[in-house]
């Protein structure tokens, strides 16, 4: 016995109605007969008998309704009544029910293959449903059954018209225009960043227009990374002295209407005494052809900014006579105006050494890439309080590390070594930062 | 541009390579004084001498292995076979030591050598002298196997494979050799083992090389025309290396694909292309790929038994229709020839 179930027959299908029985009870069923006519969400469907038998019970009767998988009748197919899709006969050798159904016919050759434990993807299953053991019943070009498998469509139902009553791909077109597009592509929706074509579907890829003034960025890194060799030195520095003077300066200049001095401000500074005192890193090599390099007698600045036309650096001219105050003053003028209407060549170029500070984002500490014809940079991290051991105890303090890049053609790691203990003792006696005279 | 017959632009390719490249010279059998019996080679007798315009015996397995040494000592030989059909006499040489030396002796001699030669039937020339048997090349790993199907690529074709340190077999048509396009004016070599879509379109691929890649772009654009189909040719240009990738491209775009050959079925080219499919596009397939080919076979002499022998428009015609309703459209059968 088998109990005939209110199939699913479109995607969106919840309920069905019975349109008509073309069967009545007693009625010989052979496989493929109509056995009743659905009415679905969409269209009246025949729907047809996938085992033969007799039909000896009709459940649901013309014009009711019911939710799919409701018995609508019941099929005597000659075996006891039992869990209703189990082939009892099933042969012993097929390994189960719904694998043995895609099973192909064993070669007649000396070698045994046994096929169906690799037959088909999970999907498929559901098209060729248990009940019709035997043979495959689905008969299917490699393009319809990926399709298939794709769109998770159920063949069985498909009227092959290709040769040999194949199915072939136009005979999907129905079936496909009310399939959703697969799973993946529909659960996701994106924003949308650029406003281009999509030029690559995988990654949803779209062109957004390189400007002139990062193509330059671009061209200069690739330049100087590819070309200088870059060496790294990194130190840290006990900036708890800084900071209070900071905060005391800062109150005075609160007190007079002055601007606020900052701690790059101060780091300015004290490069630009610390390349005083080193001249050799305050150079630039002029390429492997030349047979003398460049010591710069002025000390002039680049403060990298980003602004909203890419990374550009404003230089200060003379650093290491202008005092904090004006240094502060004349950073944040460039910076403004960086962001704004944007800096005039004059106002970038001349560039003796580049300060890099990434400290107001949190990073502790990072490499920066030498901005050419520069011998190096300086990468300034946050300025963060951490546990120091003092004496025996354990003590907050504030601390900032750096990172020097040097060109090492020009400049050895002791040179770039002693440039950062006097820079770091600097920052460790900051009153010598604006103590010296310019 | 300039508008040329297949012939002519092999002889002015010829001729300008031997005006580049001092080491180019040829060989052949009645190609000097007789100027050649298809007449690619007229007048560069006269012009650049005995030395570099060599008539030889009728001794294909001699010449062809001279052609070897020479290669092997750095000149670029281009040997003329009179027919491919004749090749068979120095198939030892090509086979066991053209494609071979450069491999089995670590590399210390290049074989640059380019052997011209032009296969195929409907000249009435017999079951010997009509045949199509560059796959015997194409199968020898070692050896290049070009096959261009018009001027333009007769042209580019040659320049790049005597520019090339391997040896190539370089495959020409006698049914092609009065055909006429448009040849660039610059000498840009081809890239050997390219292929080339020679048309665009979405209904079926059709795949041939040398005169039945000219067919099938014949056959499309008809169809094109007359029924409003929409093929996509490719013409293969090169069967070693093959691009399979070209190939199994357009077989995911268009789900069909017929392949024309002018030699036999059993164990061709066509063989090798549908298991190219089979193995890159299988899931893209909605009809089995199907074959055109000559005849199983020998070359009749009777013009009526041969024309019946050799692969024609109506029988690529019928493979495209027989292709099509396979995947379902509904094609009016057409009889009349698009000669």
């Amino acid at each position: 016995m088998i109990e005939i179930k209110m199939p699913r027959l479109s995607d969106t299908m919840e309920e069905g109605a019975i349109a008509s029985w073309h069967k009545h009870p007693g009625d010989r069923i052979e496989i493929g007969d109509v056995l009743v006519e659905i009415e679905t969400d969409k269209a009246t469907m025949d729907y047809e008998a996938y085992e033969a038998g007799t039909l000896s019970e009709i459940l649901v009767s013309e014009g009711a309704t019911v939710t799919i998988g409701t018995p609508i009748a019941v099929l005597d197919n000659g075996k006891d009544s039992g869990p209703a899709s189990a082939p009892a006969s099933a042969p012993a050798s097929a390994p189960a029910s719904a694998s043995a159904v895609t099973t192909t016919p064993a070669p007649a050759s000396p070698v045994t293959v046994v096929a169906p434990a690799r037959a088909v993807p999970a999907p498929v299953n559901k098209v060729v449903e248990p009940q019709h053991s035997g043979s495959d019943g689905v008969f299917a070009s490699p393009l319809v059954r990926k399709l298939a498998r794709d769109h998770d469509l159920d063949l069985s139902r498909v009227r092959g018209t290709g040769p040999g009553g194949r199915i072939i791909r136009a005979d999907l077109s129905d079936l496909l225009a009310e399939a959703p597009t697969p799973a993946p592509s529909r659960a996701v929706t994106r924003p949308v960043i650029a406003t281009g074509p999509i030029v690559d579907e995988k990654r949803s890829s779209q062109e957004v227009v390189v400007t002139k003034a990062r193509r330059i960025i671009a061209r200069r890194l690739s330049e100087s990374a590819q070309s200088i060799p870059h060496f790294y030195v990194t130190a840290v520095a006990d900036a708890h002295v800084l900071m209070e003077m900071r905060t005391d300066l800062n109150k005075q200049a609160e007190a007079k209407g002055l601007t606020k001095i900052s701690v790059n401000d101060l780091i300015i500074r004290a490069s630009a005494l610390a390349l005083r005192e080193h001249p050799e890193v305050n150079a630039s090599y002029l390429g492997d052809d030349s047979s003398v390099m460049l010591v710069h007698n002025r000390i002039n600045i680049g403060v990298a900014v980003a602004s909203k036309h890419g990374l550009v650096v404003p230089v200060i001219v003379d650093a290491d006579v202008k005092t904090v105050a004006e240094l502060g003053v004349e950073a944040k003028f460039l910076a403004t105006q960086a962001s704004g209407k944007g800096l005039s060549i004059d106002q970038m170029s001349g560039g003796t050494f580049t300060i890099s500070n990434l400290g107001m984002f949190g990073v502790e500490e990072f490499t920066a890439i030498i901005n050419p014809p520069e011998g190096a940079i300086l990468a300034v991290g946050a300025t963060t309080r951490e546990p120091v051991v003092v004496g025996d105890e354990i003590v907050a303090r504030y601390r900032v590390r750096f990172t020097l890049s040097a060109d090492h053609r020009i400049i050895d790691g002791a040179l770039a070594a002693q440039f950062l203990r006097t820079l770091t003792s600097l920052i460790e006696h900051p009153w010598r930062i604006v103590a010296t005279e310019g | 541009m300039t508008i040329k017959t297949y012939r002519q632009t092999l002889h002015d390719t010829l001729r300008a390579e031997m005006l580049r490249d001092e080491n180019v010279f040829l060989m052949g059998e009645e190609i000097g004084v007789f100027e050649g019996s298809y007449k690619i080679t007229a007048g560069l007798l006269a012009e650049f001498g005995d030395k570099r315009v060599k008539d030889t015996p009728i001794a294909e397995e001699g010449f062809t292995g001279a052609a070897i040494g020479a290669a092997m000592l750095g000149l670029r030989p281009v040997v003329e076979i009179m027919t491919i059909n004749f090749s068979l006499l120095a198939l030892d040489q090509i086979v066991n030591h053209a494609a071979k030396i450069y491999g089995m002796f670590g590399g210390q001699a290049k074989v640059p050598m380019v052997i011209r030669t032009p296969g195929g039937g409907g000249q009435q020339l017999g079951a010997t002298h009509s045949q199509n048997i560059e796959l015997y090349y194409a199968f020898v790993p070692g050896m290049k196997v070009v096959a261009p199907s018009t001027p333009a690529d007769a042209k580019a074709l040659l320049l790049a494979a005597i520019r090339d340190d391997d040896p190539v077999l370089f495959l020409e048509n006698l049914a092609l050799y009065n055909t006429k396009g448009d040849v660039p004016d610059d000498d840009t070599p081809a890239e050997i083992g390219k292929a080339k879509i020679s048309r665009e379109g979405h209904d079926l691929t059709l795949i041939g090389y040398s005169r039945m890649a000219y067919i099938a772009k014949n056959v499309a654009d008809a169809l094109s025309e007359s029924e409003g189909l929409d093929i996509e040719v490719i013409d293969l240009m090169s069967l070693r290396p093959l691009d399979r990738e070209t190939i199994v491209n357009s077989v995911k775009k268009t789900h069909a694909a017929v392949v024309l050959e002018d030699d036999w079925l059993t164990y061709g080219i066509g063989a090798e292309i549908a298991a190219t499919i089979s193995d890159g596009a299988f899931d893209y397939l909605d009809a089995p790929v199907r074959r055109v080919a000559m005849a199983e076979v020998p070359m009749p002499y009777s013009k009526v038994l041969e024309s019946a022998a050799m692969p024609t428009n109506d029988d690529v015609i019928n493979a495209i229709f027989q292709t099509l309703e396979a995947v379902g459209r509904r094609l009016k059968k057409v009889g009349q020839s698009h000669d």
